[in-house]
């Protein structure tokens, strides 16, 4: 009996051994969005296949992304809701935003035939406060002549957890809408008047699929890929305008901060798509902490520079945005200003752009 | 220590006493578990408690980002789903505990009955979930259409039929067992002063097993309380206190499934820690309860 | 006359009676054979070689496997049987070969509410004792977590197997003047052998289905992983994921998995119930 339990213990020690002596197999463990998280499963795919770095990205919403690098859980978190000044009170460190790209979210629907449908920016604030609640009601029969829409209610679906992809469509909402910035306001988790929860990009998107007459918001990839029509919204100049990786470039096309935390919500260019957003990687600017080593720091510091670089010729075929040239180089700058122990792990222009993309 | 003293035999008296010691560690080991595990989640609910104080429990408003945290939705969204599946179910379960109990007590329809609901006990939940999400929610569906309600299909409703589901075998395999053990000669007494076997389930039967049919309700109860995966694939997930039988809503379960990952600030956390020990004592006050009337229940069939 | 009405009334309740409680008997069987029926509709066609051996594909990418999360499953049921298995074996030994004291009423007690503990309140202890501390999601938390579930069956089932064997056996050794713990190692043990093993399995049935508790604890990797110190997969986490996405490709996996676990309990059980339909017949 007693031997036993030796010999168990054994067992258990050698498995965390045996485990343990590969451990020149390099991984690092990610959290957060799920809006990018179809292009960052393709991108760690492939580079795991070309730098052999194991990169386990869980898709468990911006919140936890933000959550899980506050309680130094994971290597780094990400988030398309950037962590405001009051949030960022409860960081016992500097954390970096870098941006990876751009997408839009989309409203998407489940109508018979499925028609594209122009929605005006207060429509979409009614419907989804509850006070629009049939499709065939005459504000979005109006916008939308020729359309036949069913005498059917309105469903409205919304993230279940803490999300970026609902702080870019509860802020653009608050942008456009006095009722929605008085009642609900802007967050990653609000307080919701209607509607029927659902987890993730992909259970808001499963679940719309699921229900006829549902309405929801999701990135924009996740409705292409399952073939969900998806909304025309009314900008600010007037326009209606489809969500594409065009329309998304666009709305960036504005003023950035040199922390790229920014909203670019309602955009006022002409031909944007209002409900854009940025999607940022976070991670410690001092990357020396719990016992990680500097191998480790430089294992990640390259990882988010190749996502920045090589990385972005994956995003437009997933129908993300890429960079445009300034938030590049912002991007560029922000990776630059990680440390290990307060020093630099790139140095200023010893690392251009084109030696990583050359690799190691 | 414990146990020290009870050494007897000539054999070595140092092994016996190591070996006593290490059975009374381990019994001792499992005692403490249960107090890390009750203390860890007071201590780590206190900022909670100390926040918000007793308006916790009636607050209806689930509203982390503006700092209120109600658990109101919850406890009722839990309550309602449980009670509600527990009202589906208990005719179902019932009538397997009397017919495998009193009708059919052997024979291949007899095992086979009952190996199907055993089987029932171990399809994991989150199969439920998957198979209520996917075969349940649009007959649900076409249902509320047929009635004019909303046409959600996940909501109470749903949820409250996953459940009774799954808890079918939990009070059946119970209600069986008891059932078989009301005494022949009582049965044969009611029989021979002719009665029909309707009567004798209901006067002598149902009287004499009564406790121990109550005890698997418990047990069937504590399960739903419990329950996580199944309810929170299938409810809705809307922070709100349940409108009707059709609504969305969400358990206390099905709340930190969904946030405990992602929540930030510690009056947050600490809540949802809240609901956890909230759930702790509910699930124990239930199961401990369903013991007590079984072992009561054993010693008046004995 | 009237006499005779009552009767035939009597008498159509009883066969009233009895026929529906046989029919709600059988009526409740067909959420199982629905669950079954689609389980095997759509499990079996998932299931081939690649189900098995390959890694996921990337999100959006049709093929791939669900081969990490298999062996997922079996590192974390490894993890959680190390754990609790000996602990719980001890105790149900403690239990019935030194039940009577104060303290084996308070382990019965604790036991009970242990099993009674909701699985997500296991997964918040699990995070704030082994995830925080550790830095970092790991099966080793998923699997601790796992154990303090299958724990309580194990106990129980130890000590009602136990509790089975004749006290002859017992006494005959004690008789001969072997020591307490000698007779409990080479005679009680040995005798409750498959009984024993009868509740490990019964355990390892418990916890090969939990999801809940994983949630926050071992956390999924879409990569191959051995290390119990890293991230894991497993399929009732894959299930849950899976299933509420939005694609296709990725609910036949879901489909798949369902069929696998299903298939697996399944073999559990019967093989608990085989042995202690043995066990029993023994003594």
């Amino acid at each position: 009996m007693r031997r036993s339990v030796t010999l168990a213990w054994a067992a258990i020690l050698a498995l965390a051994c045996a485990a343990a002596a590969p451990a020149a197999e390099r991984r690092i463990v990610g959290a957060g969005a799920t809006f990018p998280y179809p292009l960052y499963s393709k991108m760690f795919d492939v580079y795991y296949r070309q730098e052999g770095v194991k990169v386990n990205y869980q898709a468990i919403g911006s919140g936890g992304g933000i959550r899980q690098v506050q309680s130094r859980t994971v290597d780094f978190g990400a988030t398309d809701a950037f962590i405001g000044d009051e949030e960022m009170a409860a960081f016992t460190g500097a954390v970096l935003h870098v941006p990876t790209c751009l997408g839009a979210v989309v409203v998407t629907y489940n109508l018979p035939g499925g028609p594209t449908l122009n929605l005006a920016p207060d429509v979409v604030a009614d419907i989804f406060l509850g006070k629009l609640t049939r499709w065939d009601d005459e504000r979005i029969v109006e916008a939308n002549p020729g359309v036949g829409l069913p005498d059917m209610g309105i469903v409205v679906v919304r993230r279940s957890d803490g999300s970026g992809t609902t702080f870019i469509f509860s802020d653009y909402l608050s942008k456009v809408s006095p009722e929605w910035k008085e009642t609900v306001g802007a967050g990653k988790v609000v307080n919701w008047p209607c509607g029927l929860g659902a987890k993730g990009n992909p259970g808001v998107a499963g679940l719309v699929k699921q229900l006829p007459g549902s309405i929801g918001y999701v990135e924009l990839v996740y409705a292409v890929s399952n073939g969900m029509p998806v909304a025309n919204i009314r900008n600010r100049s007037g326009r209606f305008i489809a969500p594409t990786v065009e329309s998304v470039s666009q709305a960036a096309d504005t003023e950035l901060p040199d922390d790229m935390r920014v909203s670019i919500t309602d955009t006022g260019a002409e031909g944007g798509y209002p409900i854009s957003g940025f999607t940022w990687v976070i991670f410690y600017k001092e990357q020396d902490y719990a016992g990680r080593t500097l191998e480790q720091a430089r294992d990640l510091i390259d990882l988010v520079w190749w996502m920045t670089h090589e990385g972005q010729k994956l995003a437009e075929p997933l129908h993300y945005a890429r960079l445009g040239e300034v938030a590049l180089r912002k991007a560029e700058t922000l990776v630059r200003s990680a440390v290990y122990g307060g020093e630099p792990m790139l140095a200023g222009e010893a690392r251009p752009a084109s030696a990583a993309e050359a690799g190691r | 220590m414990w146990g020290t003293g009870t050494v007897r035999g000539g054999a070595p008296a140092t092994s016996e006493a190591v070996f006593e010691r290490l059975l009374h560690i381990s019994g001792a080991g499992i005692l403490a578990l249960l107090a890390v595990v009750f203390v860890t989640l007071l201590v780590h609910s206190f900022p909670a408690v100390k926040d918000l104080g007793a308006a916790f429990l009636y607050g209806r408003v689930w509203d982390p980002v503006g700092g209120e945290h109600g658990a109101l939705p919850f406890v009722l969204g839990t309550l309602f789903t449980s009670f509600l599946a527990l009202g589906i179910s208990m005719p179902f379960s019932l009538a397997i505990s009397i017919y495998l109990g009193e009708y059919c007590t052997e024979g291949p329809f007899s095992s086979f009955l009952r190996s199907a609901v055993d089987l029932l006990a171990g399809i994991p939940s989150v199969i439920y979930g998957f198979w209520g999400l996917f075969v349940l929610v649009p007959l649900v569906r076409s249902l509320q259409i047929k009635l004019g309600a909303m046409p959600y299909g996940v909501g109470v409703f749903t949820a409250s039929l996953v459940l009774a589901i799954m808890i079918v075998p939990y009070s059946a395999s119970l209600g069986r067992e008891v059932i078989h053990l009301v005494p022949a000669d009582q049965k044969e007494a009611a029989l021979a002063l002719g009665a029909t076997r309707a009567e004798v389930v209901r006067k002598v039967i149902l009287p004499y097993a009564r406790s121990g049919i109550l005890a698997g309700v418990l047990l069937a109860l504590g399960r739903a309380l419990g329950e996580t995966m199944a309810v929170t694939m299938v409810i809705g997930n809307s922070n709100v206190v349940p409108q009707g039988l059709f609504s969305p809503a969400n358990t206390m379960a099905g709340v930190i499934a969904n946030e405990f990952a992602e929540a930030t600030g510690s009056v947050y956390l600490s809540a949802l820690v809240e609901i956890g020990l909230l759930l702790f004592v509910v699930g124990t006050a239930v199961n401990i309860l369903g013991r007590r009337v079984i072992k009561r229940a054993s010693v008046e069939a004995a | 006359m009237r006499e005779e009405r009552r009767i035939v009334v009597r008498v159509a309740w009883d066969r009233l009676f009895s026929a529906a409680t046989a029919l709600l008997s059988y009526l409740s069987l067909i959420p199982l054979f629905l669950i079954l029926y689609y389980i095997g509709r759509r499990g079996i066609s998932a299931v081939d070689w690649d189900f098995f051996t390959s890694l996921p594909a990337p999100v959006g990418e049709t093929g791939g496997g669900v081969s990490n999360a298999l062996v997922g499953s079996a590192v974390l049921i490894g993890v959680a049987c190390v754990l609790a298995v000996p602990v719980g074996i001890a105790a149900g030994v403690f239990l019935s070969e030194y039940g009577k004291s104060r303290l084996a009423g308070a382990v019965r007690l604790a036991v009970d509410v242990l099993q009674g503990i909701p699985s997500i309140v296991i997964g918040i202890i699990a995070y704030l004792w082994i995830v925080r501390p550790m830095r970092g999601f790991s099966a080793l938390s998923g699997g601790a977590a796992l154990a303090m579930l299958m724990l309580p069956v194990v106990v129980r089932s130890t000590e009602e197997t136990l509790r089975l064997i004749p006290s002859a056996l017992r006494e005959a050794s004690l008789a001969l003047g072997v020591p307490r713990h000698r007779t409990v190692l080479k005679v009680i043990l040995p005798a409750g052998l498959s009984g024993i093993l009868t509740a490990v399995i019964l355990g390892v049935a418990r916890i090969s289905g939990e999801t809940a508790p994983l949630l926050f604890t071992a956390f999924g990797s879409p990569f191959m992983e051995w290390n119990v110190l890293r991230p894991m997969n497993s399929l009732p986490l894959m299930i849950f994921n899976y299933a509420t996405s939005p694609y296709p490709e990725w609910h036949a996996l879901a489909w798949g998995a369902s069929f696998v676990l299903a298939v697996f309990m399944l073999l559990m059980n019967l093989v608990a119930k085989v042995m202690a339909r043995r066990w029993k017949i023994r003594f």
